[in-house]
């Protein structure tokens, strides 16, 4: 019964990390905080998955975890890619 | 022997979602975009690695079922979220994203300066895609 709490007291925490990366993203000056704070989010939700699927006594989730982490990783690169170049895939010369 | 996985699983998963919060609250303090990545992408990996761990922990001790996918999900958010801090701070420096106010010094500013692509307080050269541009025509 303590286990779950303490796994609720987490999922709560988590949920005020990411409404505070809410914030930045929301807020933030330049272009590159709201991608670095959505990149964070996503951080944020693997842990959630992951604390979530302790809470639900299930392992359906774990493709879950790989695959945000795989999409999280290739839309950071693809936009700051475009943030620096101007083009996500360039052309040959 | 499942009271042992549970405490293992609650301590380690305290500890990823306290260091996660410790990172949201530097995302949000923290003077500019650098100091701002130096926050999120160390503590909230080693958040999100402490509670995947634990996970991982609590599977193998309570439920005796050992995931291959979870060590697989722990290693690339190992190896892939510095990568991914880095290219966001070397876009920010290139798109000419300002610092902090009390800096001392920038040296990576001298350094890129003798690189005649990159223009001083402009936004991102538009030198390079136009000669992209030609070379391609």
């Amino acid at each position: 019964m303590i286990f779950q709490t303490i796994l609720i007291i987490a999922l709560c925490l988590l949920l005020a990390a990411i409404l505070a990366n809410l914030y930045r993203v929301v807020k933030g000056p330049s272009s590159v905080d709201r991608i670095m704070a959505l990149d964070s989010i996503s951080i944020n939700l693997i842990a959630s998955i992951a604390v979530f699927s302790v809470l639900l006594h299930t392992h359906a989730f774990f493709d879950l975890i790989l695959l945000i982490g795989i999409l999280s990783f290739i839309g950071t690169v693809a936009f700051a890619r475009f943030m620096e170049r101007g083009a996500v895939i360039e052309r040959k010369r | 022997m499942s009271g042992s996985g549970e405490v293992v699983g609650a301590v380690l998963i305290l500890a990823g979602a306290v260091f996660s919060l410790i990172s949201a609250i530097g995302n949000l303090r923290l003077p500019d975009v650098y100091t701002r990545s130096h926050a999120a992408s160390k503590s909230s990996t080693l958040g999100v690695l402490c509670a995947m761990v634990g996970t991982l922990l609590y599977f193998i001790i309570a439920e005796g079922y050992f995931s291959i996918r979870l060590i697989l999900g722990i290693f690339f958010v190992f190896l892939t979220a510095p990568v991914a801090a880095h290219v966001i701070s070397r876009a920010a420096y290139r798109h000419c994203v300002p610092l902090a106010e009390g800096t001392a010094q920038d040296e990576l500013r001298e350094y890129y300066q003798q690189d005649e692509n990159f223009e001083g307080e402009d936004q991102v050269e538009p030198v390079e895609q136009e000669a992209v541009l030609q070379s391609t025509s």
